[in-house]
């Protein structure tokens, strides 16, 4: 319905120099303790106006998702990302955006000023137009943030699974935050081929890093356990607080056939027996 | 969003050799779209669980092997089809320990469990369908 | 049909199945492995399933009949060398033969046997 009232396009083309005057002038006036540098505002805001003008023209102005608003997008990601880099805060980006209204109201306002209900429809449409835009810069900076995470977490997942051979035969998984079934997964493969490349006959799951055990981290503990077992391996669980062992035993987790330990040095002791090796202080003759 | 289907094949299921070439096939498929090690192991092992349903309680039948994209993600889909007695209690045949056969009873809740979706329509009298699927 | 050869090594059996095995011959080992443990009076079975790449609840289940029927008979079976990918998989599975002893090689299979039977009196369990 916009596309065939709006008078927008035309106001454009004809007052674009003048408007983007405005523009800039404004926001150059209201001088906030973040904002961008004179310069990098000019070159921004002329690349931006130049590609939403043309966009206008499409006469497309209720979605700014079609292609005609491809170049507007494309240009409002870069800036959102290079504003995040740069340490631009998304309000900041968003205001860059939505800071157009005001000289295109009342450029609507001198032209259109005359028929009220027209106004009120140009307006409208004006002010859902920009403000899809800047939510969108608000969007591209959400999914930058995410990614980053994203990546974050991989990191920490290849550093945070290291299996240390302490014996001959005796192989330590200690286990250091949160654990969750991507994580264990990637715990539970790298111990078990570990544990085939060593030919370790025990390994020591030690968990006084892990804060939290819920009824699934268990579960996944005994399913690492069992495939041990599968292999040939027995494993040993240690490192269990005493809150954790309370609430191992209040979700009813059978541990009954996995050898738990309170400490790695209990643990590592038992390890040492099974395979047939001992450790003692020298006694001085 | 929407899942495509980028390629097919069938495969028929008719005897315990049929089983052994499926699971080749499955292996197959699964590495070429790139399934780590532990990934194809679980889809081979569920497709053999439910080719040899198929086979043993469905009287042979068919598996469709399909390559599926969600737009972000590729997977492999293995739907098997026969025409068999069909099912009588669906809630009961995927308990673990069931079986009707002299097996084990883990087939159908353990394919279950090595994939990530899972659906079955069985109708006594005209056969049953069993359709996992798996994501890379 | 084809048969899982079935090796003698002093006092144990070793299988070795490095065939994708359909149903059928994984029926006739078990059937095979039962005679032989008798003809010979063996006291332990080594079965070595390091090529293998898939075990499922068939081939898992007959691992643990092979088992039951070998306590039956007197002999002990350790399986060896399960693969890291089909562990996983067989406990996702649900099948986690209990009763089933396990070692990583052939070499630390065979010991297993020996220090369960002639080691200290309460090595077999």
């Amino acid at each position: 319905m916009t596309k065939v009232a709006s008078r927008l396009p035309d106001i454009l083309k004809r007052h674009d120099a003048a408007i983007l005057k405005e523009w800039v002038n404004e926001q150059l006036s209201v001088s906030r303790p973040e904002a961008m540098k004179e310069s990098a505002l000019r070159e921004h805001a002329q690349r931006f106006f130049g590609l939403f003008r043309d966009a206008v023209q499409s006469g497309e102005l209720g979605d700014v998702s079609g292609p005609a608003w491809a170049a507007v997008r494309e240009m409002l990601g870069e800036l959102s990302q290079s504003c995040t880099t740069l340490g631009y805060t998304p309000t900041e980006t968003a205001t860059f955006v939505l800071s157009l209204k005001q000289p295109l109201f009342t450029r609507l306002r001198q032209e259109v000023g005359r028929d009220a209900e027209a106004l009120a429809d140009e307006t409208w449409a004006v002010t859902g137009l920009l403000d899809q835009l800047g939510l969108y810069t608000t969007e591209v900076f959400l999914k930058g943030r995410e990614d980053l995470i994203r990546r974050q977490q991989q990191d920490m997942m290849e550093l945070s699974t290291p299996v240390v051979q302490l014996w001959d035969n005796v192989l330590a998984l200690p286990l250091i935050g949160t654990l969750d079934s991507a994580r264990t997964q990637i715990v539970m493969e790298n111990l078990l081929h570990k544990i085939v490349e060593t030919g370790a006959a025990i390994a020591i799951i030690d968990i006084t890093g892990v804060p939290t055990v819920d009824t699934l981290v268990a579960q996944h503990l005994l399913k690492t356990v069992a495939a041990a077992r599968l292999m040939g391996a027995d494993c040993i669980i240690s490192g269990i607080r005493p809150q954790i062992a309370q609430t191992i035993v209040h979700l009813g987790v059978e541990l009954a056939n996995v050898v738990t330990k309170a400490t790695l040095a209990d643990a590592f002791q038992i390890a040492l027996q099974k395979t047939g090796a001992s450790i003692g202080k020298a006694t001085a003759r | 969003m929407a899942t495509a289907v980028s390629a097919e094949e069938m495969r028929p299921l008719g005897s315990s050799e049929d089983v052994v070439v499926v699971r080749q096939v499955v292996r197959a498929l699964a590495v070429k779209l790139g399934f780590s090690l532990v990934d194809q192991t679980k889809m081979v092992t569920a497709a053999s669980e439910l080719a040899r349903n198929t086979v043993d309680y469905g009287g042979g039948g068919t598996v469709r092997l399909q390559t599926i994209t969600d737009g972000k993600r590729i997977g492999l889909r293995l739907t098997f089809e026969d025409k068999g007695p069909g099912i009588e209690d669906l809630a009961l045949a995927l308990k673990d320990g069931y079986t009707s056969g002299g097996g084990l009873g883990l087939g159908l809740g353990g394919a279950k469990r090595l994939s990530n979706e899972f659906e079955i329509v069985s109708r006594p009298g005209e056969g049953t369908r069993v359709s996992i699927a798996r994501w890379r | 049909m084809d048969r899982i050869p079935i090796l003698r090594m002093s006092e144990f059996l070793l299988v070795t199945i490095q065939v994708d095995m359909h149903d059928r011959l994984a029926m006739a080992l078990q059937e095979d492995l039962t005679d032989q443990i008798v003809r010979h009076r063996s006291h332990g079975v080594l079965i070595d399933i390091s090529t293998l790449e898939v075990v499922d609840s068939f081939i898992g289940r007959m691992i643990g009949n092979i088992a039951g029927m070998s306590r039956i008979l007197d002999a002990e079976t350790v399986v060896v060398g399960m693969r890291p990918a089909v562990a996983i998989t067989l406990v996702e599975l649900g099948l986690s033969l209990p009763g089933v002893r396990t070692a990583l090689d052939v070499d630390k299979g065979m010991q297993l046997l020996r220090t369960s039977l002639h080691g200290t009196s309460n090595g077999a369990s």
